[in-house]
C-alpha cells in the first residue's frame, strides 16, 4: 500500500502541472481582460494596468512566470480586489469553505446513508418510498431554491436564525441544511442502489439463513460492499463541498472559497482562479487517493495495482 | 419397451407448464412491464413528452404562446384564461413550463445519454484493464474533473456560435467523468468474480468480455446513477442560464423558469410551484423507471 | 381485521427502524453527531437581539453596499460601492451640501474666484488634520494631485484634470516639470488651481472622489507610490482626514469605519461606527433587512417593489438619480445607418409601459438623453411615441411595415432587469413596426469587449453623470469620445460641446447644450428608455438621511435613534 500511495503521489505531480498549463492557457483565451469595464478606460491607460501586472508579456511566458513563483509560495496578486494577494484571499476563504464543507458532509452522510439503508431493507414498500421521495425532492430543488426556502421558513417566519451571514455559531446551520441535504439525497440514492445489489448476494442469505441477526448483517457483512458506490462518488463530491459552493456562498453572503471560482472567471481574475483552481486540483487528486485506497479496503477482492 | 422410453414430443410440447425459450432481453421486458411503478412512470414520461410537443402546439393556436406578453396584466395567479397564472410581463405560465420541457427534456436526455454512453465505456476500459493503463485513464478523468467549468462554457459560447447544442455538449462533457468513476470501481470489484474467470478461460476476447458480461452487470448502480444525472444535468443547463450562459430569451427551460420562480418565491408562488411540480414529475417517473430497469436487468433475479 | 395488520405493519416496521440505529455505532458516533449539530442550532432558537438594535443603541450604522470594493485608494476605484466607503473617510477641497449636493465648505474653508472665472484660490483650514495628527497642508494636495496625472498610476479619471492648465501636457508627458501644472501651493494653508477655460461647474467637479487627496508620506511608505496593490489602504495602515477612518476589512465578509478624532468637524459626527457589507445578491440583501441585520439596502429587487408599497411605504424610498438608461445603435451597420430607421425604432418604444410595468422602480420615462432639471437644465426637445410616424419613417427608408429589413442583434449583459426590458422591447418592435430582432446576451466580459470592438448592431447601456451638469451626459457623444462606440461622429455637435465647454454664462451654455441636444435626437445613434430611480430599504431609526440625486450620503450628519418605534416584526 505505501508503494502505491507513493507512485500516486509521484504522478500527482505531472498532473498537477498540466492542470496547470490547461487552465491557465484556456483562461487567457477567453475574451475581454481584467480591466475592461463599463466605462472605456482609453488604450494607454490599459496599457499601463497591463505593464504594471506583466500581462503584456507572451502567454507561455507568463505561465513560467506564474509557476516559478507559485512554487515559491507566491500565488499572485489579483487584479479585482487590488490590495490583497490570492495567498490572502484563499487564506481568508478556505477556512469557511473547509468548516461549512465538513457540516455539509457530516448531514449528507448522517441523513443519507442511513435513509439509504433503511430504504434498501424492504425495496418497495413505505420504509422504502418515503425516505427515496425525500431523497427525490432534495435532488429536484437546487440550493437557490431550498436556501431561500429554508430562510424564509427558519429565519423570517420563525425568527429563530439569521437569514444570512457567517459571524455566529448558529448562522452555519441553515447552510450547511442547504448544501448537505442536497448532497444527502444523492447519497441516499446510491446508499440503497450499492445496498440492493450487496443484499440480493448469497453470502448475504447465508449470513441470515445461519441465524444472524438484521443488524449484523448489514454491519458486518453489506456495508461494506454496499457503501462501495457511494464512496466512488463522495470523492470529488468531498473536494466540491470542501471548496464550498458558489451559490450557497452567495445567498447567505458567507465569505468562503467558493464564489472565487465562479466570480474570478467572470472578472478574468487570473491569478486568483489560477490559484482556486489548483487548490481544488490539490483535493481532488488527495481525495480521489483516498477513495481508492478505502475501496481496496473495503473490498478484499482488490489489490492494489 | 422402446414404446414407453421413446418420449411423447408432441404430448410434452402440449404441456401447459412447459416454458418457452427466452433471451436476456425479453426477460427484462417481462419483469419491466410487471412492475406497476414502472409502468406509471413510463407513462407520465410519455404524457409529458407529448404534452410539450403537441401540447404546446394546441395552446398555441389557442393564442397563448411562451413568449407573448401582456404588460399590463402582469403577474396573475391561475386563472380560468390561464390556468397556471402568468409571469410579471404577462406571459402565459403554462405555455412557458410545455415549451420549457421541451428543452429541458431535450437536455436531459441527450446529455445524459452521452455521458453514459463515454462514462460507462471509459471506466469499464479503465476498471477493466486495470494497471497503468487504468491509472493512465483515470489521471485524464482527475485532470478535466480539476479545470474550471465556468471558464470551460464561457470559452465554448465564445469560440463557437451559442447554439442548445453547444450547452448539451458542455454538460455532457462534465458528467461523464463521475459516471466514468463510478463504473469503474463497480468493474474493478467485478473483475476478480468467477465468471468473469470462466470467460478468460473459455478465451473470449477481451471486448467481447467488456462489452457482453462486463457491462450488464454494471449496469445497476450506473442506471441508478444515470436516473441521478438526468436531475443533475438539468439543474446544471439552470445553473448555466442562471449565469447568463444558456438559452436565450424569450426561449426558455425548466432551470430558467425555476430560477425566475425563486427569485419571486413569496410574491407569485406558482411561479416556482409549477415548474418545481413539472421537474418533480418528470424525475420521480425516471426515477421509478430506472428502478423498474433495474430490478428488470438483475440476471440474478429469478424470473418469477 | 384490516386496522390490525396495519398495525402490526407500524409496529414491525418502528422496531425495525429503532433495532437499525444501532448499525450505526462506531460507539456513539452518530448521536454524538446529532447531539453537537442540535446544540449548535439550538444556540439561536428564542428571541436574538439583531444586528440593527445593538447598532441602534450603540451608533453603529450596518449599510449594505453591493459588491466587495477593488481598493479605497480614490485615485484608483472608479466605482460607486468605493465611492461609498472612501467618501466617509477622506474629505476633498468642498464637500456636499446633504440635500441638494451643492458644493459646501470641506478642507477649504473659503475659496476666491478671479473674475475671469479661470483661477480659484481655496483657503484651507487650520485646524483640518490627518488622522494621524499631521496638518492637511496645500503641499498635500499638489502631491495628490502629482501622483493622480503620473501616468504609471493608470488613473481612470485623469479626464477629470484636464481642466487644469498643463494637466492634459503632463499626462501625456510633454512636459516633465509638474511645477508647470495650474497647481500651486502658495503657502501652507493656501491652495490655487489654474484652469484653462472658465468652467462654471467646477466646484462640483471637485465633489468626485478623483479630487480627493492622499496622504502621500503613507502611501509611499507602504509601496511604489504609483502601483497597485500598495498596501496604505489596510485598516491597519490607513490615513485619512475626514470623519471615519478605515477600523477592519475582512474580505468578502465586511468593511467598517469608525469615528475620526481629528477631523476638523469631529463634533458633528454623531455615529460611531459604520459597517458596509458586500451583499451581491438583492434577494439576499433583502432578507438580511427584513432579519434586521441591516439599515439599509443597496437595491431592492424589482419583484418587491409592489410589496413594500401597498404594506411597508415608509421602509422603502424612492429617489430621482442622475443617470440614463439607453440603448447605443452601431450607425456602421447596413440597417441602422439610416436615421430614420433610428428614428422610427426610438418612436415606436411605449417608455411608459416600460416604466410602468417592467422596471416598476418609479423611473421616469426617458424622452431625452438628459435627465429634466438637471442643474436647471431640461431639454426642449423630446422624442415622440408615435407609431404611426414611426411607420412612415420606416416606409421612408425603405422598409415598408419592416419587410426586408435585416436582422438585427440587441446584445445585454446579463442581468435579470435588462432581459426583461429587452424582451419587451423585442415585442413592441414586433407588434409596431414589424421588425423581428434577435436578444443576445453575453457575459460581462465579453459584453464589454464586443462594445470596443464594435461587435454589436444595439447595445444596452447606461450612463450616471459624475457630477451634476448636462455636460456629465452630452460630452460623452463627441466624436472621439472613449465611450462613443456608436460610430457616429459629427462635426456640428463636437463644436457645440467646446463652444459650451467655454462658455462661462450659464444661460448661454445651456442654450448651446439645447442645440446640442437636439442634434443628438435627430441623428440619433443613442436611443434613451428612461432615467434611472434608486429604489432602497430604510430603517426608520435612521436620522438625518437624505435622498440626493447621485445619491451620495455625506455621513457626518447621519445618526441612529433607538425610539424610532422600530417593529421587529418577524414577517414584514
Amino acid at each position: 500500500m505505501i508503494r502505491f500511495i507513493i507512485r500516486r503521489v509521484l504522478i500527482s505531480i505531472p498532473v498537477l502541472f498540466i492542470i496547470a498549463a490547461l487552465a491557465f492557457f484556456m483562461i487567457k483565451k477567453a475574451p475581454g481582460g481584467p480591466f475592461a469595464k463599463e466605462r472605456s478606460a482609453p488604450p494607454e491607460i490599459l496599457r499601463n494596468l497591463e505593464a504594471q501586472y506583466g500581462l503584456d508579456k507572451p502567454v507561455y511566458e507568463q505561465f513560467y512566470i506564474y509557476v516559478k513563483n507559485a512554487l515559491q509560495g507566491d500565488l499572485g496578486p489579483s487584479f479585482r480586489y487590488a490590495n490583497w494577494s490570492v495567498n490572502d484571499l484563499i487564506r481568508s476563504g478556505f477556512p469557511v469553505s473547509l468548516e461549512l464543507g465538513c457540516w455539509s458532509l457530516m448531514i449528507a452522510l448522517l441523513i443519507g446513508i442511513p435513509a439509504g439503508i433503511i430504504a434498501s431493507i424492504k425495496p418497495n414498500s413505505i420504509s422504502d418510498y418515503i425516505p427515496m421521495s425525500l431523497a427525490m425532492i432534495g435532488i429536484c430543488l437546487p440550493t437557490f431554491v431550498m436556501g431561500p426556502l429554508l430562510v424564509g421558513v427558519f429565519a423570517l417566519w420563525l425568527g429563530w436564525y439569521n437569514s444570512s451571514g457567517w459571524d455566529f455559531a448558529y448562522d452555519r446551520v441553515l447552510p450547511a441544511l442547504t448544501l448537505g441535504g442536497y448532497y444527502a439525497a444523492y447519497v441516499a440514492r446510491m446508499t440503497r442502489g450499492g445496498m440492493l445489489e450487496v443484499l440480493s448476494q448469497d453470502f448475504i442469505r447465508t449470513a441470515r439463513a445461519k441465524g444472524a441477526s438484521s443488524v449484523r448483517v448489514i454491519r458486518k457483512h453489506a456495508l461494506r460492499g454496499g457503501l462501495l458506490p457511494v464512496i466512488s462518488f463522495l470523492g470529488p463530491a468531498t473536494a466540491g463541498l470542501l471548496t464550498g459552493s458558489f451559490v450557497v456562498e452567495t445567498i447567505f453572503d458567507i465569505p468562503g472559497l467558493g464564489r472565487y471560482f465562479v466570480t474570478s472567471a467572470f472578472n478574468r481574475d487570473y491569478l486568483l482562479l489560477m490559484g482556486a483552481v489548483m487548490f481544488y486540483a490539490i483535493l481532488i487528486v488527495f481525495m480521489n487517493l483516498v477513495v481508492d485506497v478505502l475501496q481496496v479496503w473495503l473490498n478484499p477482492k482488490l489489490r492494489f495495482d | 419397451m422402446a414404446e414407453t422410453l421413446e418420449p411423447n414430443l408432441v404430448e410434452l410440447a402440449s404441456l401447459e407448464n412447459v416454458e418457452k425459450g427466452t433471451s436476456l432481453w425479453k426477460d427484462a421486458q417481462h419483469r419491466l412491464f410487471k412492475n406497476k411503478m414502472a409502468v406509471f412512470g413510463i407513462v407520465v414520461l410519455g404524457v409529458l413528452a407529448l404534452a410539450c410537443t403537441v401540447g404546446y402546439g394546441i395552446a398555441r393556436k389557442a393564442g397563448l404562446g411562451h413568449e407573448i406578453q401582456d404588460l399590463a396584466l402582469g403577474a396573475s395567479a391561475p386563472s380560468a384564461k390561464h390556468w397556471l397564472g402568468t409571469d410579471p410581463l404577462g406571459r402565459d405560465v403554462l405555455s412557458r413550463v410545455l415549451y420549457g420541457g421541451r428543452i429541458s427534456l431535450m437536455v436531459g436526455v441527450v446529455a445524459t445519454a452521452t455521458s453514459l454512453i463515454i462514462g460507462v465505456l471509459y471506466g469499464a476500459i479503465a476498471g477493466f484493464l486495470g494497471g497503468k493503463v487504468d491509472s493512465i485513464l483515470m489521471r485524464i478523468v482527475d485532470i478535466l474533473y480539476a479545470l474550471p467549468f465556468t471558464i470551460f462554457v464561457i470559452l465554448l459560447m465564445v469560440v463557437f456560435e451559442r447554439s442548445l447544442l453547444l450547452i448539451f455538449i458542455a454538460i455532457g462533457a462534465v458528467e461523464w467523468l463521475t459516471m466514468a468513476r463510478i463504473v469503474r470501481g463497480q468493474v474493478m470489484s467485478l473483475r476478480h468474480q468467477e465468471f468473469v474467470e470462466a470467460a478468460f478461460a473459455l478465451g473470449l476476447r477481451k471486448r467481447r468480455i467488456i462489452l457482453r458480461h462486463i457491462i450488464p452487470n454494471v449496469l445497476g448502480p450506473v442506471i441508478v446513477y444515470a436516473t441521478l444525472t438526468v436531475p443533475a444535468v438539468m439543474l446544471l443547463e439552470a445553473f448555466i442560464s442562471f449565469l447568463g450562459l444558456g438559452v436565450q430569451a424569450p426561449d426558455t427551460s425548466w432551470g430558467v423558469l425555476i430560477k425566475e420562480g425563486a427569485d419571486a418565491m413569496e410574491e407569485y408562488p406558482w411561479l416556482l410551484i409549477f415548474p418545481g411540480a413539472a421537474l418533480a414529475l418528470t424525475l420521480f417517473s425516471l426515477n421509478f423507471l430506472g428502478d423498474g430497469l433495474r430490478d428488470a436487468l438483475d440476471v440474478r433475479a429469478s424470473k418469477d | 381485521m384490516i386496522d390490525l395488520r396495519k398495525k402490526l405493519a407500524w409496529k414491525t416496521f418502528s422496531e425495525r427502524t429503532l433495532s437499525y440505529s444501532r448499525v450505526f455505532s462506531p460507539p456513539g458516533l452518530f448521536p454524538f453527531c446529532l447531539l453537537l449539530f442540535a446544540i449548535v442550532s439550538c444556540v439561536g432558537c428564542g428571541k436574538r437581539t439583531t444586528r440593527v438594535e445593538i447598532g441602534n443603541r450603540e451608533q453603529i450604522l450596518h449599510l449594505a453596499n453591493g459588491s466587495e470594493p477593488e481598493d479605497l485608494d480614490p485615485q484608483i476605484t472608479t466605482g460607486v460601492t468605493e465611492h461609498n466607503i472612501i467618501s466617509a473617510m477622506i474629505e476633498g477641497l468642498v464637500a456636499e451640501d446633504p440635500v441638494d449636493l451643492h458644493p459646501v465648505p470641506g478642507m477649504a474653508e473659503r475659496w476666491d474666484i478671479s473674475p475671469d472665472g479661470k483661477t480659484y484660490t481655496f483657503h484651507l483650514r487650520a485646524n483640518a488634520r490627518w488622522s494621524n495628527g499631521d496638518p492637511v497642508t496645500a503641499q498635500d494636495f499638489v502631491r495628490s494631485y502629482h501622483r493622480a496625472l503620473t501616468p504609471e498610476l493608470a488613473n481612470e479619471y485623469k479626464d477629470m484634470f484636464f481642466y487644469v492648465v498643463n494637466a492634459e501636457k503632463f499626462y501625456k508627458q510633454e512636459i516633465t516639470n509638474f511645477a508647470e501644472v495650474g497647481f500651486k501651493a502658495l503657502d501652507e494653508r493656501t491652495f490655487q488651481v489654474s484652469l484653462n477655460h472658465p468652467t462654471s461647474y467646477f466646484l462640483s467637479l471637485l465633489n468626485h472622489h478623483s479630487w480627493f487627496p492622499v496622504h502621500i508620506p503613507t502611501v509611499e511608505k507602504h509601496g511604489n507610490l504609483y502601483q497597485r496593490g500598495n498596501r496604505w489602504t489596510r485598516p491597519e495602515n490607513y490615513v485619512a482626514n475626514g470623519p471615519f477612518v478605515l477600523s477592519e476589512w475582512k474580505v468578502n465578509s465586511v468593511i467598517a469605519v469608525k469615528k475620526n478624532p481629528f477631523y476638523w468637524d469631529a463634533d458633528q459626527v454623531r455615529l460611531k461606527e459604520i459597517r458596509f457589507y458586500p451583499l451581491e445578491r438583492l434577494d439576499t440583501e433583502e432578507r438580511a433587512f427584513r432579519s434586521g441585520q441591516i439599515h439599509k439596502t443597496y437595491k431592492i429587487p424589482p419583484t418587491k417593489i409592489d410589496y413594500y408599497k401597498a404594506n411597508n411605504p415608509d421602509l422603502l424610498k424612492q429617489a430621482a438619480y442622475l443617470g440614463t438608461y439607453f440603448y447605443m445603435l452601431n450607425t456602421t451597420n447596413v440597417a441602422l445607418r439610416d436615421k430614420r430607421v433610428r428614428q422610427a425604432l426610438a418612436m415606436s418604444i411605449d417608455r411608459e409601459a416600460i416604466v410602468k410595468n417592467v422596471t416598476r422602480g418609479g423611473e421616469l420615462p426617458a424622452f431625452s438623453l438628459v435627465p429634466p432639471k438637471t442643474a436647471g437644465y431640461t431639454s426642449g426637445t423630446t422624442i415622440p411615441f408615435d407609431i404611426p410616424k414611426a411607420k412612415q419613417l420606416l416606409a421612408d427608408a425603405g422598409y415598408p411595415d419592416g419587410k426586408g429589413f435585416p436582422k438585427i442583434q440587441l446584445l445585454y449583459n446579463t442581468l435579470e432587469s435588462h432581459k426583461t426590458i429587452a424582451e419587451a422591447i423585442q415585442q413592441m418592435w414586433k407588434k409596431n413596426l414589424g421588425i423581428d430582432i434577435t436578444l443576445r446576451n453575453e457575459e460581462w466580459k465579453v459584453y464589454l469587449d464586443s462594445r470596443k470592438l464594435g461587435k454589436f448592431d444595439l447595445f444596452r447601456y447606461g450612463w450616471i453623470a459624475d457630477y451634476v451638469d448636462p455636460n456629465a451626459f452630452l460630452d460623452m457623444w463627441v466624436s472621439d469620445g472613449g465611450n462613443n462606440n456608436s460610430g457616429w461622429a459629427n462635426k456640428e455637435y463636437d463644436e457645440l460641446i467646446a463652444e459650451a465647454g467655454r462658455t462661462i454664462d450659464t444661460k448661454a451654455r445651456f442654450e448651446i447644450f439645447q442645440k446640442a441636444e437636439a442634434l443628438l435626437l435627430d441623428e440619433m445613434p443613442i436611443m434613451p428608455i428612461y432615467f434611472y430611480t434608486t429604489s432602497y430599504l430604510l430603517r426608520p431609526s435612521v436620522k438625518n438621511w437624505n435622498l440626493t440625486i447621485l445619491d451620495h450620503q455625506p455621513y457626518k450628519y447621519v445618526y441612529l435613534d433607538p425610539e424610532s418605534g422600530e417593529v421587529q416584526s418577524k414577517s414584514e
